[in-house]
């Protein structure tokens, strides 16, 4: 089992935002992708659970295969879609709904499973990102480090054996940050594949166990954590740099 | 001198008490009008709304004229258009025509056996229509107003189109189209007036006939103006609740604890 982008083509308008990208890795990893804005990393992303889907090109994830120069099916969308979470860059939590609320709500009518028993489920993983309190509030009154948690919460419910990152510390301060590359690191131990975009580069050498840099809609350089320390490529060395 | 004005404020006395009953019964046909016209306004604002926002071009382009054609004419002239252009279009519909379709043709024809419109019904069927064209709007506003990332979580997610729309989206709407909503239904609440053109008796009317029997009437105008301007406070203080209500998610979580 493993995810394989080979080819993908992606135009944004005029604008190509993929070019030619390929990529292989087995599930399991803690895959990391770094860019300028702009680079294009938010767009792959995004091609991981269809958000975005590319004008040429295949995939296979998890057993699924998609062949973009054919026409796909909204119902293998929302199939691949019970694989791959996502926890979005500004949460886009529900407002009017209470975390709890925001957790079960897609596990009830999804998954179909009773009420009771995700309440049960949304409980222990609420306790487990250590927000079991704020169960029955509203985000509104919930700091950014928690409406955070709660959105890992909310991916997690659903059982995903993919979880895409966007930008998951752009707003959180230092102290929140570290504690977000903890709760990932502990989720990367029970075997979830986690892919994260991110422009810190502190906070991807904390939980990356693959890295891949972008620049131009095209992947630069792709290794693993020593490649920080030993950048192969000018372009991503100089990114390291400032 | 003082005998005079004791019978004055006598006579007044017993003018009040004789129109007391038909100005609070006028009242009532204002009251209901407007909101059976709000009911059924706010059902077909939804639908102009779903319609106008459909990917189908043509739905939706017809739907923009529509409201669009309705908005830009007087509502008086909508009002007493539908009076007297549905006895008209069930004489058509009762004579039965033909629509050539090229290849085939379509025959409608509905055996009507009165043709008598209620002018109550046709209120209703004026007012809801010119709330709903505005109301549309403003709900569309709404639906703008909401940030696409909540739609595209409910889609990661998995949710249906509708269970997105029912749950997720409508209920944060509110907050942005109550607003505009409130406001137009005090505009409703005045053209209920209009419908005087057409022969109903609601409060403004009414007005003008006790006026007619009385010849005061800056007296009698001034109770009607009293009795909208009651109605109109009494349902800004009901909005208020509402819009209050729309926001509990963001009101402090002491209280409900």
């Amino acid at each position: 089992m493993n995810i394989e982008l080979s080819h993908i083509n992606y135009f944004y308008g005029p604008r190509q935002a993929l070019d030619d990208v390929s990529l292989s890795y087995p599930l399991g990893e803690t895959i990391v992708l770094l860019g300028k804005s702009g680079a294009g990393k938010s767009s792959l992303l995004k091609v991981f659970n269809l958000l975005e889907v590319p004008t040429s090109g295949s995939m296979t994830i998890a057993n699924m295969q998609f062949d973009f120069t054919k026409k796909i099916s909204q119902e293998s969308i929302r199939d691949l879609r019970k694989n791959v979470g996502m926890v979005f860059q500004n949460y886009n939590l529900w407002p009017h709904l209470t975390v709890l609320e925001n957790l079960i709500e897609a596990p009830c009518q999804v998954l179909k499973i009773g009420k009771k028993e995700a309440i049960e489920k949304a409980m222990s993983i609420l306790k487990r990102l250590q927000i079991g309190e704020m169960a029955d509030r509203y985000p509104i009154h919930l700091s950014g480090g928690q409406q955070q948690r709660v959105a890992i919460a909310r991916a997690l419910m659903m059982e995903p054996k993919i979880l895409l990152f966007d930008e998951p510390t752009a707003a959180l301060d230092p102290a929140i940050t570290a504690q977000i590359a903890e709760i990932i690191n502990e989720l990367s131990q029970t075997g979830i594949t986690q892919i994260i975009v991110t422009h810190e580069v502190d906070f991807a050498r904390k939980v990356a166990s693959e890295v891949i840099y972008m620049e131009q809609g095209k992947i630069v350089e792709q290794g693993q954590l020593d490649c920080f320390a030993h950048p192969k490529t000018e372009q991503f060395k100089s990114y390291l740099s400032h | 001198m003082s005998d005079f004005l004791l019978n004055a404020t006598d006579k007044l006395h017993s003018d009040f008490i004789s129109y007391i009953s038909p100005l609070a019964e006028a009242t009532s046909v204002t009251l209901a009008l407007a909101i059976v016209s709000l009911i059924v306004g706010l059902i077909l604002a939804f639908l102009f709304t779903i319609l106008e926002s459909v990917s189908f071009k043509p739905i939706s382009w017809l739907t923009s004229l529509f409201t669009l054609t309705i908005r830009a004419l007087p509502e008086l002239l909508i009002v007493v258009a539908i009076y007297n252009g549905l006895p008209l279009l069930l004489i058509l519909l009762d004579d039965g025509f033909t629509i050539p379709l090229g290849f085939t043709s379509l025959t409608i024809q509905i055996n009507i056996s009165d043709f008598n419109v209620s002018p109550f019904l046709c209120g209703i069927l004026a007012l809801s229509l010119l709330y709903a064209v505005y109301a549309s709007q403003t709900l569309r506003g709404a639906l703008m107003a909401i940030s696409p990332g909540q739609r595209q979580a409910a889609e990661v997610l998995g949710l249906s189109r509708a269970r997105t729309f029912w749950r997720i989206i409508i209920p944060q709407m509110w907050r942005h189209a109550l607003p505009g909503l409130s406001n137009q239904w005090l505009i409703l609440l005045k053209d209920t007036a209009l419908v005087s053109a057409i022969a109903i008796n609601d409060l403004m009317m009414q007005t003008r006939g006790i006026i007619a029997r009385t010849q005061q009437p800056f007296l009698w105008y001034f109770v009607a103006l009293l009795i909208y301007l009651t109605i109109s406070i009494i349902s800004k203080k009901i909005i208020q609740r509402i819009e209050k209500r729309s926001l509990y998610f963001e009101q402090s979580q002491d209280s409900n604890h």
